[in-house]
């Protein structure tokens, strides 16, 4: 394609938005709020997910030996468990060293420092590799004859789990009920035009334009309005996140939840919009003008 | 070049507009087509520009067997056509410079020739002063020759005008029809519907009568059958 037949179809683009403000405006708003309500389910999404992935490399799943097993019979165990599916790395933490660990966590208390470490029992430290499988290891550690019990936090696992997965739910149905909507709506506001300038088509098709010539403005109006609507959606994201972000800091004494900072997701949403826009800018005029194929 | 060979064309509604029609237009030729209302003039210009298919027979225009046309050689047709409506069909809300940049445009000219062209051919139409001017601050006789300029700005080698004449008085008709006259002595073919026999009659041209789809007759000189009406 040639320079001024570029800067011509973008020039027609641009007119053709701004000829029809409101509609123009109404697209580039549906456009805005289809991609925020996506981008807010998928950055919750991310952070169910990271906050997860942080669950699975700091828990760790205690496994107790038997009180009736000597020192040598419980370390023997520890194979046994290495070799289970979804174990990562095992420690054997006995008695002593578990005394030591509970006494350290509470130096001021003079009545935990004389503890007798037979009351406490030996142990073995499991990190798993996904969490989702954290129930099928308890039931697999139960298994292995001389571990009498097994503590794990399978609610809190789970309850990031559910999260997760209702985000992804709620997002892909939203994104396919959005996207149709978005397309719609670009669609009708490119129709409109196309009906202001039914002359124009006629002139342009009885003087010899190919049917391309006649849908590139329309084409790049539907990119414009599409990116357009990326680029304010992306800022509003932006925003609506920090906003959130600082929330959730100020009330969440305890750093239970970690949130992703937006510094390190911004690349991908921006992509992400910029691209969903487009498609649905590009999409909505395809859909407009393809009666205008068939010359 | 123009040519018709037993051309039938009729409509879905069961319409017969044109029936075994044969003609030939050679280049540079002058062509008044004439005929009453629903005689088939119409349709005879909408076959010629590839806007309806004939039901039956071939038609070549300037090299392209429109009866048969792809949708890929259609545009590629009509290039070589230049044509001129009853209702001018200008862009209102566009300059006459405008207007005639815009159909150069859609055929993919330059920045360059657009504006080698355009005084070029407003000058011949005698506009050269009114190039920065909206259609609706322009008379009925310059709207039509601004439809003039821009059937003629992309220099096809054909001009097909449909009752150009039918929004104008006498002296404008009289004027435009003497600026088609004068096109078609630079070399240009022109084929013009009319039902203005004064007119036909004052420029002795070639004469082609239509009547219910059928050429009842074609020869040079004035406008034959006494009966024929608007």
């Amino acid at each position: 394609m040639r320079n001024h037949k570029f800067g011509y179809f973008f020039h027609e683009g641009l007119s053709n938005m701004f000829s029809h403000g409101f509609m123009s405006f109404a697209a580039i708003g549906i456009t805005v709020a289809c991609l925020l309500i996506m981008g807010t389910f998928t950055l919750v999404a991310v952070n169910a997910n990271a906050n997860l992935k942080d669950l699975e490399s700091e828990n760790q799943i205690l496994a107790y030996v038997d009180d009736s097993y000597s020192r040598d019979q419980a370390e023997a165990l520890e194979s046994r468990i290495a070799a289970l599916p979804n174990v990562t790395s095992v420690t054997f933490i006995s008695r002593e060293e578990a005394t030591a660990n509970f006494q350290s966590q509470y130096p001021d208390e003079q009545m935990f420092q004389d503890l007798d470490p037979e009351i406490f029992q030996d142990r073995y430290a499991v990190h798993i590799a996904d969490l989702k499988q954290i129930d099928s290891t308890v039931k697999s550690l139960y298994s292995i004859e001389g571990i009498e019990d097994v503590s794990a936090h399978e609610e809190i696992a789970n309850g990031f789990i559910t999260i997760r997965n209702v985000a992804t739910v709620v997002c892909v149905t939203l994104i396919l009920i959005l996207f149709v909507v978005s397309v719609f709506i670009i669609s009708n506001t490119i129709k409109l035009t196309t009906f202001d300038r039914r002359e124009e088509i006629a002139i342009m098709r009885m003087v010899g334009a190919t049917s391309s010539f006649i849908r590139w403005p329309f084409v790049y109006e539907g990119f414009m309005l599409g990116l357009l609507g990326a680029v304010i959606a992306f800022f509003l994201q932006w925003g609506l996140y920090e906003a959130v972000c600082q929330g959730v800091n100020a009330n969440d004494s305890l750093n239970l939840i970690r949130v992703v900072e937006f510094s390190s997701l911004w690349k991908p949403v921006a992509a992400s919009f910029a691209g969903a826009g487009i498609l649905v800018g590009v999409g909505g005029s395809l859909s407009a003008i393809r009666r205008f194929l068939q010359v | 070049m123009i040519r018709l060979k037993n051309v039938e064309m009729e409509y879905e509604n069961g319409t017969e507009a044109i029936r075994n029609i044969s003609l030939n237009i050679e280049d540079g030729e002058f062509v008044f087509l004439v005929g009453p209302s629903g005689s088939g003039k119409s349709t005879l210009i909408k076959l010629l520009t590839g806007e309806v298919i004939p039901s039956s027979g071939r038609i070549m225009v300037n090299g392209f067997a429109v009866s048969s046309i792809s949708a890929k050689q259609l545009p590629l047709m009509r290039r070589t056509l230049g044509i001129i409506f009853q209702d001018f069909r200008l862009i209102s809300k566009k300059t006459v410079y405008d207007n005639l940049a815009f159909v150069m445009r859609a055929v993919g000219a330059s920045q360059k020739e657009i504006q080698k062209r355009i005084p070029y051919v407003l000058n011949l139409v005698d506009l050269e002063d009114k190039a920065q001017d909206f259609p609706d601050e322009l008379s009925g006789g310059e709207q039509q020759r601004v439809a003039i300029a821009r059937a003629l700005v992309n220099n096809p080698s054909t001009i097909i005008a449909d009752e150009p004449t039918g929004n104008l008085d006498p002296d404008r008709s009289l004027e435009l029809m003497s600026l088609l006259v004068k096109i078609n002595e630079l070399g240009t073919t022109v084929v013009v519907v009319t039902h203005e026999k004064d007119l036909v009659n004052r420029f002795g041209k070639r004469v082609v009568t239509l009547d219910q789809g059928q050429i009842i007759s074609d020869q040079v000189g004035g406008y034959v059958g006494g009966n024929i009406h608007a």
